[in-house]
């Protein structure tokens, strides 16, 4: 294992409202890291953050050994090698075909190409019959996990997931789920940052999990001690479900 | 009904369909691309900048006309061109008036795109040019009706293209021009005529713009 990302005392703060505090973690390939915490921990934050949507105040995001940095001018080249899926399902006013290949479009691929993995895409998720609909016809689930096809089909080598799966039905749970072990499988370089409040989620999925509490992380262990014997009180009481958010 | 037999209405209308039809492509060519960069770029004085484009949607006809005809005048600026009283100038004027209406309504269109999409576009590693035209497209029918607002505003143009072209009768006579100076000679019905012609055409082009609004591009 080596590390994909990693953060350095990192803060970002909005409005004088201070969202990310100091904030040191690692995140490793072949490895799923969990981010929980209540809803305003500035989970979400830590999530854009690390995908060069915003910058931080202090502190530094690496990306494999470099520093990057949201401003730079080759941010757009760094988040190539980076997907993200969102808590809202997103789909672009095109065909569901089309969502797919926005991103292997914009990364100039040949269009045999991408009309190969995109017919690839639409058999593993299923949509063939719709490909040629506009995709915000998809119901949630489908749309959400066009979103995943979309984030992962030009295999980047750390996917950023944001509440993902909340909201969903059990299957489609499922069915995401599936989806994120496939994705770590195809690679052994690659990694996941999942962001969730959903402990169970994060027990099916997670390797590594930290839990972050008003800005800061407070905890970072492996699955297993993480739900069986964590070492703040903040994180067993999270666990047992005695915090209300 | 003098009016009918001393200019061809089939060439005024012509006419006006030229000129109006340049402004709202040359209008909405600067407009519409200028509105997506203020409403998708951060920088300093943004507000102030949409607030005068606002502002501009209220800029008076007669004023556009002034300044083109102060640059095109003998004695102006652009004087050498030799453009006053013609339809290229008419085109100027009317393309000044059309572009602070794409530009506005672009800025409110492209802001109003849905946060999670744009976050979902810069995400993706798409670089700032292919985040604009992206983002352009999901304000699809909000661009349209911005070239049919401008467009409509063009068309119905009477100021500035008086002033500018003349009203010269097989030179620079459109619709708007035409109806005015029937009016003035009291040639009440025929005016009349001409502005069922003028709603005509406008509507005409408003018909094909909505097909292109309600078009899905997949």
């Amino acid at each position: 294992m080596t590390v994909a990302v990693e953060l350095l005392s990192v803060s970002k703060t909005y409005d004088k409202v201070a969202a990310v505090r100091n904030v040191n973690l690692v995140a490793e390939t072949g490895q799923v890291l969990g981010i929980l915490g209540p809803s305003g921990a500035g989970k979400s934050t830590l999530l854009r953050l690390i995908d060069l949507l915003e910058s931080p105040d202090k502190g530094n995001v690496i990306l494999r050994g470099r520093k990057v940095s949201a401003g730079a001018r080759d941010a757009h080249t760094i988040r190539k090698r980076i997907g993200m899926v969102l808590q809202k399902p997103v789909a672009l006013n095109r065909s569901v075909s089309n969502n797919i290949a926005f991103s292997m479009n914009i990364r100039g691929w040949d269009e045999k190409d991408v009309a190969r993995v995109v017919s690839q895409e639409l058999k593993k998720l299923g949509l063939e019959s719709l490909a040629k609909k506009n995709a915000r016809t998809l119901s949630g689930g489908e749309m959400q996990r066009l979103s995943f096809s979309r984030a992962t089909v030009y295999s980047p080598e750390l996917l950023l997931l944001d509440e993902f799966a909340a909201n969903l039905d059990p299957r489609n749970v499922a069915l995401l789920e599936d989806m994120v072990r496939a994705y770590l499988a195809g690679g052994q370089e690659r990694a996941v940052v999942l962001v969730t409040h959903n402990i169970f989620q994060a027990k099916r999925l997670c390797h590594r999990i930290a839990l972050m509490w008003d800005g800061e992380i407070i905890e970072v262990a492996d699955n297993k001690k993480f739900f069986e014997s964590p070492d703040d009180e903040r994180t067993a009481a999270f666990v047992n479900g005695d915090v209300v958010y | 009904m003098a009016g009918l037999f001393t200019y061809d209405v089939l060439e005024v209308t012509l006419l006006s369909l030229y000129v109006s039809g340049c402004a709202t492509i040359l209008g909405s060519s600067i407009g519409i691309p200028l509105g997506a960069l203020v409403g998708l770029k951060e920088f300093g004085g943004k507000g102030a900048v949409k607030t005068i484009t606002y502002t501009m949607y209220g800029f008076p006809p007669v004023i556009s006309g002034l300044v083109v005809y102060f640059l095109l005048s003998r004695s102006g600026l652009f004087g050498f061109l030799g453009l006053l009283f013609t339809p290229t100038a008419m085109i100027i004027a009317e393309t000044l008036l059309v572009i602070p209406l794409t530009a506005g309504i672009t800025i409110t269109a492209v802001t109003e795109v849905d946060k999670s999409i744009k976050d979902t576009i810069t995400a993706i590693g798409a670089t700032p040019r292919q985040r604009v035209l992206t983002v352009m497209r999901e304000a699809w029918v909000s661009l349209i009706m911005a070239a049919m607002i401008g467009f409509g505003r063009a068309i119905a143009e009477v100021g500035a293209a008086f002033m500018v072209g003349g009203n010269i009768a097989g030179e620079t006579r459109v619709l708007t021009t035409a109806i005015m100076m029937e009016t003035r000679a009291g040639h009440l019905g025929f005016a009349l005529g001409l502005g069922v012609v003028l709603i005509t055409v406008a509507g005409t082009v408003f018909v094909f713009l909505r097909y292109l609004q309600e078009k899905e591009l997949l």
